[in-house]
């Protein structure tokens, strides 16, 4: 047998910078990393796969300051927090700008969901500001804040504990440039959010994803249903007449977690769930119609997914508004209030109508 | 897009503005808009109840009930009795929010 040998070697590893980072330069408050502004393969994929799943998580960069170009003591300063896809949208925008960049320690959260929990906040920049030593790094006064950060940060307490004076920019990071040329001005249309066709689809797949995850209970269920037999459980029973309520499941996650949020302001009424109940409902109807889903020898099971699909979507319809800019608390559970108990009316008589089904179908009575 | 009509619980008093146009720099849905040397309400309808406004006039002139306008948490809130609190960064599963 061959004798393995080690020869010892003594490996001196600078820590790497990250792939985001060109270099260093060195401040009155330390050395701090050089910010490259053009995305790389990575970067994307990592916005991909944000979108899509929980990877976005733990998709973070270290909170602190840092360098774009070359900064010098009158450069500007934009604050962001530290999920990485919001310190990308900043980033990519200050191409052939310097400036400095203090990124908040938001657990990873973008700015506007932050703000909103409090950790895109006033005590977070003040520490912030203090950590850094931006006093010494900058000679002026002046930082700019994404503008929907005024959800958590108090300009008027900044000014008082920091003397910095807060900045409201725009509201998306594309229109900074445009900002800065402007004298720092922002026009109205930068300060107000948009909720895009593509805003919109970009969201879906986190829509899509949650309702998926418990498809399987719901096909699980349909199944034991049109399997049950006073003889036991028949698979083939279960196929042929569980296969369209499969069918109109998955089309009812379409209508209520894709369709909907991407058609939202053709849908007719601004609720929510009305808006879910209208899709599905229209979406039920066409299957009905053209793919002769309903061949359903019993109308009880026509009724049913009827009374059943809508409801179902327009519930997931509802979650959307999590997702929007413009939906309120107390609409919400305006909504809620009256929705819930149609929600729950609509799967108490359809269970009942399941049951007469099968009783029918059984011939028991 | 609009939301539910007369439901925002903003509530505004002109008198106290002292008419520093930082609501009107804040708030991302333009409820708010400078008329003379104080800022006024353009469409409450299109409120969604952020508090930016709130947080950020040094004069008291805006209360509002803040919250987030998103199903999974209220329902949430209902559940555990607390208030609603999107899931963002607790649950890796969570909701659509953020």
């Amino acid at each position: 047998m061959q004798k393995l040998t080690f020869i010892p070697t003594t490996v001196i590893k600078k820590k790497p910078l990250p792939a985001w980072a060109s270099g260093t330069i060195s401040t009155p408050a330390g050395v701090v990393l050089k910010v490259r502004t053009d995305l790389s393969r990575a970067d994307i994929w990592g916005m991909v796969k944000s979108r899509a799943s929980a990877f976005r998580m733990h998709y973070i960069v270290p909170p602190g300051l840092y360098a774009v170009g070359k900064p010098a003591k009158e450069s500007d300063v934009f604050v962001t927090a530290n999920y990485k896809m919001s310190f990308d949208a900043l980033r990519r925008e200050l191409k052939g700008i310097n400036a400095w960049v203090l990124v908040l320690d938001t657990k990873g959260i973008n700015v506007w969901c932050a703000a909103g929990k409090g950790t895109f906040g006033t005590d977070e920049l003040v520490k912030r500001i203090t950590e850094a030593n931006l006093k010494a790094v900058v000679s002026h006064h002046r930082i700019i804040l994404p503008q929907l950060g005024g959800v958590g940060v108090s300009a008027g307490t900044i000014q008082k504990k920091t003397g910095f004076r807060v900045s409201f920019g725009p509201v998306r990071a594309k229109d900074i440039s445009a900002y800065i040329n402007s004298g720092y001005k922002k026009t109205t249309e930068m300060s107000l959010t948009k909720f895009s066709v593509w805003d919109r689809l970009v969201l879906t797949p986190m829509e899509i994803n949650p309702v998926m995850k418990k498809y399987p209970w719901f096909a699980a269920a349909v199944l034991f249903i049109f399997g049950l037999q006073p003889s036991g459980i028949l698979f083939q029973q279960a196929w042929s007449g569980g296969l369209p309520f499969l069918v109109l499941g998955l089309l009812t996650v379409f209508s209520g977690a894709f369709l909907t949020p991407v058609l939202l302001p053709f849908v007719p009424f601004r609720s929510f769930a009305i808006k879910g109940w209208l899709v599905g409902l229209a979406s039920i109807f066409l299957a009905a119609q053209f793919f002769s889903l309903m061949n359903m020898q019993h109308k009880l099971l026509l009724v049913t997914s009827f009374i059943l699909f809508p409801a179902l979507s327009s519930y997931i319809a509802l979650q959307f508004t999590g997702a929007t800019t413009f939906t309120g608390m107390s609409g919400v559970k305006r909504e809620l209030k009256i929705g819930i108990p149609l929600y729950l009316g609509a799967l108490g008589i359809s269970l009942v109508l399941i049951v007469l089904f099968k009783i029918r179908e059984w011939g028991v009575v | 897009m609009k939301y539910l009509r007369n439901m925002s619980t903003l509530k505004y008093s002109m008198e106290k503005c002292a008419g520093c146009g930082r609501c009107v720099e804040v708030c991302p849905q333009g409820v708010f808009v400078m008329q003379g040397k104080r800022a006024a309400i353009a469409d409450l309808d299109l409120c969604m109840e952020c508090g930016a406004c709130a947080k950020n006039c040094d004069f008291n002139a805006i209360a509002v009930n803040v919250g987030v306008g998103c199903a999974s948490a209220v329902i949430r809130g209902m559940l555990t009795g607390g208030e609603p609190t999107c899931g963002c960064g607790d649950t890796p599963t969570g909701s659509s929010c953020c």
